[in-house]
């Protein structure tokens, strides 16, 4: 009886209940739209400078990440002999590396380059590198040859086939210098990486750096993101920590988990303005219907109805109202978000300037993620049902003689 | 006959801390069961007042109402609620019937509320919609009956509980001749034949030639209890 009430009650007035309706709809689709849009972003960021550099996780000769110098470097023989042949699950493989800073010119320019010494064929298999070369190709495992950033190499004047002249400090202090040509351009999401990225084969890297058989890092190949603390959890019990460090791209990018939660933070003031409107609307709805059934209500418990059951039946009914508005919202962010996801927003100008300058690709593609829509609507519907206790606050006080006086 | 409702010195007072309003003084009355009788007397006499305490709808200032030997002042909120749902039966001059509702489910809800199962429903509803002359009308929602069906759905929800008296405020006010005539013809058959007590607030002479009991209140208080032959 409750229910067929509240359905025939919502639809006495359908003009006021389509509004409602879609003042919820339309909350739902912002709301999903915005999260969608700046989770888009940040996955899309996290992306470009996790699964293209730094790996989901890496292992690291203790305290090199505090002092991020090539004395810190640990033997990678010695870590293969502490890995063992025991497979650890969801850790599908890990590449070693060997990085380290130096100064790059060519002619009268210079720059300072993050030198990366990889094994082509796992970098490539897990950073996908030979995706991003937009020139020439990606060198072999004994070659001596190097592969740029395009912002180093638009920075330098370089194009494929010509030379880098790289300048540093080695392992315990020794000289490093050497000539290398340039065998490929890669393109970087990351403006920051772009600029500053030399790729060098790994034996190539160890001997310019005098680091024979050492390397700096070893990131890990980790099947999916949510598997990451099992893996870092299984390397610590297998490595010896006094020797070894391990860490999640959480603990290595910290900054970067701050900007994420501090543009969060901001986001939270939009969607609470954006809820308030949507309150606000919400009960204007509810005031008025009050208004105009007070009559009704003094007529309704004037014949037997109890309070608790007429509060009820206008709980029901906003209810439904914004259960209507919310599934219609996730129907209607679905393919709005699904477009932005396809055709992602692209900034150009000052405003990509500035993004680059601070390391963000300008590019905003959106998360297409149900979990997004439901918990939009979620938040909505919670904000809807909470408003509809009000008709309780109202009711509870009825008088009928004087609700049906009023008419 | 044995008194159905029974007013004993009742009063009611409106704001009494600041400009008191005497609606009530005093009025004792007595309604036996199977009566028609009709409350008379010009506005603000207390006519709806007195209705409203006898149907628990209001609660007096002073004085008791008992109704089937209960005293209703006595009853909670929530109490009273449950015994206006199965011992008053109620009609409003603006018939106020739920609108959302059709004739059938109108006179249906109060039976819901009462949790009565549904073939007893189904049989009591019937029988009632035909006894208001209503049956063939069942489906239509309240828009859609003339004001005059209106009201005869509300004697049937009214009707619906099997109450102990009902209650009619004004009741032929907002309904033409024919249709005044055809709903009073309906009541006077149910009072006849069933011995169903109805007490009317009324200024309507129809309904003051019909009853057989005419309580006169002035100034709230009873200036005549006139008795009336049949």
């Amino acid at each position: 009886m409750i229910l067929k009430l509240a359905w025939r009650n919502i639809w006495r007035n359908r003009r006021r209940t389509w509004i409602t309706v879609a003042s919820i709809l339309f909350a739902v689709l912002l709301s999903s739209l915005m999260e969608a849009l700046q989770k888009g972003a940040w996955n899309h960021m996290i992306g470009n400078m996790v699964n293209y550099y730094t790996g989901y996780a890496q292992v690291h000769g203790r305290g090199y990440w505090d002092e991020q110098v090539i004395d810190n470097s640990f033997s990678l023989e010695g870590f293969r002999a502490d890995m063992g042949d025991q497979e650890i699950p969801q850790l599908s493989g890990y590449l070693p590396r060997l990085e380290s800073f130096a100064l790059a010119s060519t002619g009268n320019k210079t720059s300072g380059v993050l030198i990366a010494g990889v094994v082509p064929d796992a970098e490539d298999k897990m950073s996908d590198v030979s995706s991003r070369i937009v020139r020439g190709t990606f060198f072999e495992e004994d070659s001596e040859a190097v592969l740029i950033g395009e912002g180093l190499a638009e920075h330098l004047n370089l194009e494929v086939q010509d030379t880098l002249i790289l300048i540093s400090q080695g392992y315990q202090g020794v000289n490093a210098a050497g000539k290398y040509p340039v065998s490929g351009i890669v393109r970087f999401g990351s403006p920051e990486l772009s600029k500053q990225m030399v790729y060098m084969p790994l034996a190539a890297a160890q001997w310019f750096f005098g680091a024979a058989d050492r390397v700096t890092s070893v990131a890990l190949d980790i099947t999916a993101q949510k598997r990451i603390p099992g893996v870092v959890a299984a390397l610590e019990s297998r490595l010896d920590t006094i020797n070894y460090e391990v860490m999640s791209w959480e603990e290595m990018l910290p900054e970067l988990l701050e900007a994420k939660a501090m543009d969060s933070a901001g986001n939270y003031v939009v969607y609470f303005i954006l809820y308030m409107v949507i309150t606000f609307g919400i009960l204007g709805t509810i005031l008025m219907m009050l208004k105009e059934r007070e009559y009704e209500f003094g007529i309704l418990v004037a014949i037997g109805m109890h309070k608790l059951q007429l509060t009820l039946v206008t709980w029901v009914e906003i209810i439904l109202m914004g259960l209507t508005g919310s599934l219609m919202g996730i129907l209607a962010a679905f393919p709005v978000v699904w477009y932005f996801r396809v055709f992602p927003l692209r900034f150009t100008g000052d405003m990509a300037e500035m993004l680059e300058k601070f390391g963000f690709e300008p590019i905003f593609p959106a998360e297409l993620n149900v979990g997004i829509f439901v918990w939009q609507a979620a938040i909505v519907l919670s904000i809807t049902a909470l408003l509809a206790v009000f008709p309780w606050l109202k009711i509870r006080k009825l008088k009928v003689v004087a609700a049906m006086k009023r008419h | 006959m044995s008194a159905v409702i029974s007013t004993q010195k009742v009063s009611k007072v409106y704001n009494p801390d600041k400009i008191p309003v005497h609606a009530l003084s005093e009025v004792s009355v007595e309604i036996a069961r199977g009566e028609f009788t009709a409350i008379v007397g010009p506005s603000g006499s207390g006519k709806t007042t007195l209705l409203n305490i006898i149907g628990g709808l209001d609660r007096p200032t002073s004085g008791n109402v008992e109704v089937g030997g209960f005293d209703i002042d006595a009853l909670s909120d929530s109490a009273l609620i449950d015994f206006r749902k199965n011992h008053i039966g109620f009609v409003f001059q603006s018939y106020n019937l739920i609108p959302v509702l059709t004739a059938w489910e109108n006179v249906e809800f109060v039976l819901l509320l009462q949790k009565k199962p549904k073939a007893e429903r189904e049989e009591r509803v019937r029988e009632l919609l035909r006894a208001v002359g209503l049956e063939d009308q069942m489906h239509k929602k309240p828009s859609e009956l003339s004001g005059g069906q209106q009201q005869r759905v509300a004697v049937a929800r009214a009707l619906a509980p099997k109450p102990d008296y009902i209650l009619a405020d004004e009741p032929t006010a907002n309904l033409d001749s024919a249709s005044a005539e055809n709903l009073l013809d309906i009541m006077a058959k149910l009072n006849r034949e069933e011995q169903v007590t109805f007490v009317f607030s009324t200024h309507d002479q129809r309904v003051i030639n019909r009853a057989r009991r005419v309580i006169t209140l002035v100034d709230g208080k009873i200036s005549r209890d006139e008795l009336r032959e049949p």
